[in-house]
């Protein structure tokens, strides 16, 4: 019969679909995994890129990726807070809440520009803070979504249980809805960090790249994505084995960091 | 027990949910007369749902679950046929458009008022455009809601109130000349006026079809059917006509939970 | 008064992403002034790129061959990667047993994870070859960048597709497979009307985001600065030329990269807008 052959014909190409998702990622670890690891000696850990090692890039992106969450996720949280617990849900509120969703897909590239012209063409030099800055307006909406997402998840009861106890509202709210959200934010906050540790095009002419070891913040700033961008186009054998060396350390964080973030809310839908 | 008369017969049926070791219906036996209402009662749990979605083998959309003996249809020519053992899709399809099924809450697809009911008639083959127009009016009738929508063909099933959305799904049903309708709780979730239309509506479809219904309502199942089926935890404990089952029932359990001592 | 500084400062939080997004559009916008005023619109048609011999600071610069790019590698991506990742989320809602639905979901998701220049890297070395050799051409270009694209794209519009058709309520496809509707009949007839708006969002979105993307596409695309006459030729894309020549630009071209930025930036503006308020309602996460 026509019909069940159809369904038959549609339910086998969605599972190839499946298994062609599945083979894709499988290819990409498999290789990934097998140039990283042959190329990975300890000395990449303890030299810097001009020594042939990543130590400095390694140092230089979690710098920049920690301090722009130390920016961003106060500011996100807050923000987060306020559209949930005190905007009434306004028209601004929802206003609000478009703008970061919108910003949230903003091409990278382009914060990269903006970030350039605020911060970098005045001074005349890329420098770290320029990267820390575009990092930051990267996570931001990020972390104000999730936040916005897992307070709305808070029961009512609990912010009226604590009113009727006498608390005040801001301390309600940090004591009781913020912890009560406590898993979920967490779970945000590292699926961001892993997100924004991976970034390369805002980093490209904000921080740019620097060969040498260096916590210099005004000057430009070591990154394990920008020094891999530039590393695979070099035509020596050397520089393509130390990006994929690095290709397979950065992915390693994120998916570690990411597992992490999914395995704390394992028990949650 | 005169066979003439049934449509359906539950025999030393088992029924295992996928991933539990004890079966929810233990060795149930159930007579479905041709033309009768017959009402599954119990308390929440006793797997009076569970059993109706046998009779269509809707569970067989969650795989795993385990079934055991027998549940026939009596085909018009006498033959019966045991619906555990159908094995193709082709089969189960074909068994479904037999034996209708309308569920607790309304559930009209997203599509207009006369796609709803022409819906399972495209599925089954019919592509005459006439005789699709034709039965989509008479099971507009036969479910009472043809003057509410007569207009408005076209326009989405979504707009519809609760009742009429349940009635439409009747509708829907009704349209593939089923021989058996199953209803779970088909009023539980609409308003009095509208149980009442559907309530008539169910004692009119039985010149047509046998059917039965699932109900937490005990004055629901007096007043409609025509048999009754008391079960509990998984267990037939009676079954008789509706008239014995609630005047003179011989199990005490029975009793006590018609007289509301417990459930 | 602690309630009060907690409340204002939460507020000032919230309106910093407002005044972030109109400070890119008025920063873009002022920066881009020079190359507006001197090309105007025809910039869109132009597909000259060249400073001045004599004066690095003037020149003719068209945007058309990026733009161009852009489109096109965005095309592919979108055509090969809709009916994957409708497929997958098909396969996560109505096919996969149980045990299988986290596992696979979980795959996808890492997929999704995964940085892009990783992607851009592995395609280079792993990818590019497989099409050069079948499809000839260099290896970079239109095609390759654009089947990479649409494999770091299908994970994120999977993700969304199966989230809208798991809103479907079960009780809505059983009674369809009740009328004796096969599962592809189901799908068709109830689960993607049901979740139309959700899928047809999520595709909008996947589509902001391929346009928008640099990193895979900058290893991929070739960035020269030619109209491709094949699929498998070689060229370039907005993000691809911001990010290989927007620092060493100065005067009118630098102006010019700013004014490509900001095409970029208003279109998937529109684009994110659109799929948001028409399509997905606010429950989009």
């Amino acid at each position: 019969m026509n019909r069940l052959l159809l369904n038959k014909i549609i339910l086998v190409l969605s599972t190839l679909s499946a298994i062609i998702g599945i083979g894709f990622l499988f290819w990409i670890l498999i290789t990934l995994s097998y140039k990283g690891i042959s190329a990975l000696h300890l000395s990449t850990f303890t030299n810097d890129l001009v020594e042939g090692g990543i130590r400095n890039l390694l140092v230089g992106q979690f710098t920049m990726a920690l301090m722009a969450s130390a920016i961003a996720v106060p500011i996100g949280m807050f923000a987060g807070i306020w559209l949930r617990e005190y905007s009434n849900n306004s028209k601004l509120a929802s206003v609000i809440r478009n703008l970061s969703d919108i910003m949230m897909s903003a091409p990278s590239i382009v914060i990269g520009v903006f970030v350039f012209a605020l911060f970098v063409a005045p001074f005349g030099s890329y420098n770290g803070f320029a990267g820390i800055i575009a990092l930051t307006i990267m996570m931001i909406p990020i972390i104000i979504s999730t936040t916005d997402n897992m307070l709305s998840l808070v029961p009512k009861e609990l912010r009226e249980a604590g009113i009727a106890l006498g608390g005040s509202k801001h301390k309600i709210i940090m004591q009781i809805v913020v912890k009560a959200a406590k898993v979920g934010i967490t779970t945000g906050v590292l699926l961001s960090f892993a997100r924004i540790i991976g970034e390369t095009a805002p980093l490209l002419f904000t921080s740019a790249n620097n060969q040498f070891f260096t916590m210099d913040l005004t000057g430009q700033f070591p990154s394990l994505t920008v020094s891999i961008y530039n590393l695979a186009t070099y035509p020596d054998e050397a520089s393509r084995e130390l990006a994929w060396a690095a290709s397979f350390v950065l992915t390693a964080i994120v998916l570690l960091i990411n597992l992490t973030g999914r395995y704390m809310t394992r028990n949650k839908k | 027990m005169n066979t003439k008369n049934l449509i359906m017969e539950v025999k030393d049926f088992d029924f295992t949910y996928a991933g539990v070791d004890d079966p929810s219906l233990k060795q149930i036996n159930l007579p479905i007369e041709k033309n009768k209402i017959t009402a599954m009662i119990g308390p929440s749990g006793c797997g009076k749902s569970t059993l109706l979605r046998a009779m269509n083998r809707i569970h067989d959309l969650y795989p795993g679950n385990k079934y055991g003996g027998e549940i026939n249809l009596y085909r018009e020519n006498g033959e019966k046929e045991n619906i555990l053992n159908l094995k193709k899709e082709n089969d189960l399809i074909r068994l479904r458009q037999d034996v209708g099924m309308i569920f607790q809450k309304p559930t009209p697809f997203p599509m207009s008022i006369y796609d709803n009911v022409a819906y399972g008639m495209k599925l089954a083959g019919v592509k005459n455009k006439s005789e699709l127009e034709g039965r989509v009016e008479k099971a507009l009738k036969d479910a009472a809601i043809w003057k509410e929508t007569k207009d408005r063909l076209n326009s989405s099933a979504l707009g519809l109130s609760g009742g009429q959305q349940q009635r439409l799904c009747i509708a829907r049903a009704v349209a593939l000349k089923p021989d058996v309708m199953l209803f779970d709780e088909p009023t539980s979730a609409l308003d009095p006026i509208s149980t009442g239309a559907i309530e008539e509506l169910l004692a009119e479809l039985k010149k047509d079809v046998s059917v039965v219904i699932v109900t937490h309502n005990m004055q629901q199942a007096s007043r409609l059917s025509d048999y009754t089926a008391f079960m509990y935890l998984g267990d037939l404990i009676e079954y008789d006509t509706t008239d014995t089952i609630f005047m003179n029932p011989n199990v005490k359990l029975t009793e006590d939970y018609i007289t509301g001592r417990f459930g | 008064m602690g309630g009060k500084l907690f409340k204002n400062f939460s507020f000032f939080s919230a309106t910093l992403s407002f005044f972030i997004l109109i400070g890119i559009f008025s920063i873009l916008f002022t920066y881009a002034q020079d190359s507006i005023r001197e090309f105007g619109f025809d910039f869109l048609g132009s597909e000259i790129w060249e400073a001045d011999e004599d004066d690095e600071e003037i020149g003719i610069f068209g945007g058309y061959i990026p733009v161009i790019g852009t489109m096109l590698s965005t095309l592919i991506a979108m055509v090969i990667a809709t009916p994957l990742a409708m497929g997958i989320a098909i396969f996560l809602t109505e096919i996969a047993h149980k045990t299988l639905v986290k596992p696979v979901s979980i795959a996808i998701e890492l997929l999704a994870a995964i940085p892009s220049i990783i992607y851009g890297m592995w395609g280079l070395f792993y990818f590019a070859p497989i099409v050069q050799s079948t499809f000839g051409g260099q290896g970079v270009g239109l095609l390759t960048a654009g089947i990479v694209l649409a494999i770091m794209i299908i994970p994120f519009m999977a993700a969304i597709t199966r989230d809208a058709m798991n809103t479907v309520p079960d009780v809505l496809k059983e009674s369809a497979y009740a009328m004796g509707a096969t599962k592809f009949e189901v799908i068709k007839d109830v689960i993607m009307p049901y979740s139309k708006g959700g899928i047809i969002g999520s595709i909008i979105l996947a589509l902001g985001r391929a346009l928008g993307e640099t990193m895979a596409v900058a290893f991929l695309i070739g960035s020269v600065m030619a109209i491709p006459s094949s699929i498998t030729d070689p060229t370039t894309s907005i993000p691809v030329l911001l990010a290989n020549n927007f620092s060493e630009a100065q005067g009118l071209e630098m102006s010019s990269m700013y004014y490509l930025a900001l095409i970029l930036f208003v279109v998937s503006f529109a684009i994110i807008s659109v799929a948001k308020f028409y399509f997905l309602g606010k429950k989009v996460k």
